[in-house]
């Protein structure tokens, strides 16, 4: 919504005054919402008339406020390039108060100029690097310090703040099942029909079973898992340890003499290592139990035969593996989303920039560890 | 410009609760053009909650805020959008957007509201932050700035528009004495020179002596206003010992 002037708009009229002294007389209200008409009816007049002298009467003024003052001062500038001299006359109090708190030269001088950095190639090539490496050493030294931490609280139990663990145990665990659930149901499922839709023209659809559990067990659970933890818990890690930055709140944890790592970051991972690997059964469970929805109420198999072939094709050493696997998912997305929320540095755009990467980075990490898992299973087994 | 005696704002039996926990109850008052007034109070008195109500972030429990005859929390479009050029709010940290300059933070309103060619708004910008004492500061972000001039540069976005009553939510915190002495100076300069009304929420007693010309002072226990009038006067011959302890920093029963 535009600004419209309740009370009356601002009229300039103009008269002659003895061969080209031109008299202006301004009436009504001048301030910001008639600036726009005022300052080109001033434009035209100045171009029509080439005055010799201009006199303003500000008489019939009835409201100024410090925009209006600002278009007279311009006024006077713009015919002083001119060398046409300006004289005010009736001036008001108010008026008189506004001119003598502006600042003429600081106004009308030439704007600062934006300082402009723009990098070469090469430099941006060399920035970018620096940040590179930069990351590296910082997430290097939290790892280090979470180690530590971790190293700590396992010789003294007593020092972890239970209370706190049990709290994002609660926070990541108890209250993310549903979502994981519902997620690794439909997953399940849709698994089921993806494969039945080849298996069927062999007329192998109880093998459906033995590759919905499979590849929940073996994969997807525990990605999917950790997919979701992170955006669940990875980001808000990051959100609260770097709201508590900004409010100085860390800085205050380290004045009184604890260890931010330990304190704030080692309760959020070791929760995570505890819930993650519950929630990646759970999964498997939730995902076994689409595909035998599907297989039940699809394919004519009954519950029994699905779910017997299920167990035929899971090995228990592929159950352990994976549960090995999301322990690690879970330092990687409970220590990235931490490590990301000590970085927040200034304000609130600071602290939506690195929850924003604790989450893709968190992603990146799962992505590359279930990689490497992927590499060297394979020769293990 | 001496304060004159219209009203300007008009404070009518309001009432301000949060759930079932009221605040204040019955309060009314009036401001006047021109003039500043200062809302004191102990802690938890509830200053900053009126000053809330009075530009209409919180709604009344009952009662009702008048700004040049508009009622605050109309729900008419029309009203509302003379209402907000009409004021502007200094927050307590100046409440800056961290994201963008100085220059940029001032002109938002400028570009929002009026249809003013680039240049022009650019001018009164430059003008508003000369006006505070932050002239060639337009292109720095407010995370580099000290918290006085966060303040000021708070008050120049505040003064964008040209509204004619500014609101103060504890100016003076946090600042140290003579910054806080030069905000106080610069507000009294712009009270004088503008002719703006302010509304101040405040417990510093130097403050209070430097700007206000009348004040009005809450109390948590009766819920409503105690004292009216000028600091000095009040000082110095009010019989209500709530009101002598404050200013001769009494703590309270002694």
């Amino acid at each position: 919504m535009k600004l419209e002037n309740p009370i009356d708009d601002c009229q300039v009229s103009c008269a002659e005054k003895d061969g080209n002294d031109l008299l202006l007389s301004i009436s009504g209200s001048l301030s910001l919402p008639n600036l726009l008409s005022v300052k080109s009816r001033f434009q035209s007049i100045m171009s029509e008339r080439n005055p010799g002298k201009i006199t303003l009467d500000l008489a019939d003024i009835t409201y100024v406020d410090s925009a209006g003052v600002l278009s007279l001062l311009q006024l006077e500038l713009n015919a002083a390039r001119k060398s046409i001299p300006v004289y005010f006359v009736n001036v008001s109090a108010e008026a008189r108060n506004i001119m003598d708190l502006i600042d003429r030269s600081t106004v009308l001088d030439k704007s600062t100029p934006v300082e402009k950095n723009e990098l070469t190639p090469f430099e941006q090539v060399g920035e970018a690097s620096l940040k590179v490496a930069e990351d590296f050493t910082s997430i290097t030294i939290f790892l280090g310090d979470l180690l530590l931490a971790l190293s700590q609280a396992l010789l003294h139990p007593a020092g972890i703040r239970w209370k706190d663990f049990f709290f994002y145990v609660k926070r990541a665990g108890v209250d993310g099942l549903p979502i994981v659930a519902l997620l690794s149901f439909l997953l399940g499922l849709i698994i089921a029909f993806m494969s039945s839709l080849q298996l069927k023209q062999f007329g192998a659809n109880v093998y459906v079973a033995s590759l919905v559990g499979f590849g929940m067990v073996r994969e997807l659970g525990p990605i999917l898992t950790a997919i979701i933890i992170a955006g669940r818990s990875g980001s808000a890690f990051a959100a609260e340890i770097g709201t508590m930055k900004v409010n100085e709140e860390v800085d205050a944890l380290v004045t009184m003499g604890f260890n931010p790592t330990r304190f704030l970051a080692l309760p959020k991972v070791l929760a995570a290592m505890l819930v993650v690997p519950i929630l990646t059964l759970y999964s498997d469970v939730f995902g076994i139990l689409g595909g035998l929805m599907v297989g039940v109420m699809g394919f004519d198999l009954t519950a029994f035969s699905y779910l017997q072939q299920t167990v035929k094709s899971i090995d228990i050493f592929d159950v352990v593996t994976s549960l090995v696997k999301s322990v690690l998912f879970a330092v990687l997305i409970a220590g990235i989303g931490c490590q990301r929320g000590f970085r927040v540095k200034g304000g609130a755009e600071s602290v939506g920039l690195y929850t924003t990467s604790a989450v893709v980075a968190g992603l990146f990490l799962i992505i590359i560890a279930d990689s490497l898992f992927a590499i060297i299973l394979y020769y293990v087994h | 410009m001496k304060p004159g005696t219209r009203s300007i704002i008009d404070v009518d039996n309001l009432t301000a609760s949060y759930g079932e926990n009221v605040i204040f109850r019955d309060v009314s008052f009036q401001v006047f053009k021109g003039e500043i007034l200062v809302i004191l109070g102990g802690s938890g008195c509830g200053k900053s909650t009126l000053l809330k109500h009075m530009f209409g972030l919180n709604r009344p429990a009952s009662g009702r805020v008048l700004i040049n005859g508009i009622d605050v929390s109309t729900n008419d479009e029309n009203e509302l959008a003379h209402l907000r050029r009409n004021i502007g709010v200094l927050f307590q940290s100046g409440a800056l957007f961290g994201s963008m300059t100085l220059a940029e933070n001032v002109s938002l309103p400028l570009e929002t509201y009026t249809d003013l060619p680039l240049e022009m708004i650019e001018r009164i910008v430059r003008m508003k932050l000369s006006l505070v004492g932050l002239a060639g500061y337009e292109n720095y972000l407010p995370s580099e700035l000290s918290g006085g001039m966060k303040k000021r540069a708070g008050l120049a976005r505040a003064m964008a528009l040209d509204p004619t009553v500014l609101f103060f939510d504890e100016p003076s915190a946090g600042l140290d004495p003579i910054t806080s002495a030069g905000l106080d100076n610069l507000m009294k300069k712009i009270n004088r020179g503008l002719g703006t009304t302010m509304v101040v929420v405040t417990h510093e007693l130097d403050s209070i002596f430097s700007i206000a010309d009348r004040v009005i002072m809450l109390d948590k226990d009766s819920k409503s206003i105690i004292a009216t009038g000028d600091p000095r006067d009040l000082k110095e011959s009010s019989q209500d010992p709530r009101v002598r302890n404050f200013f001769l920093r009494n703590p309270e029963g002694k």
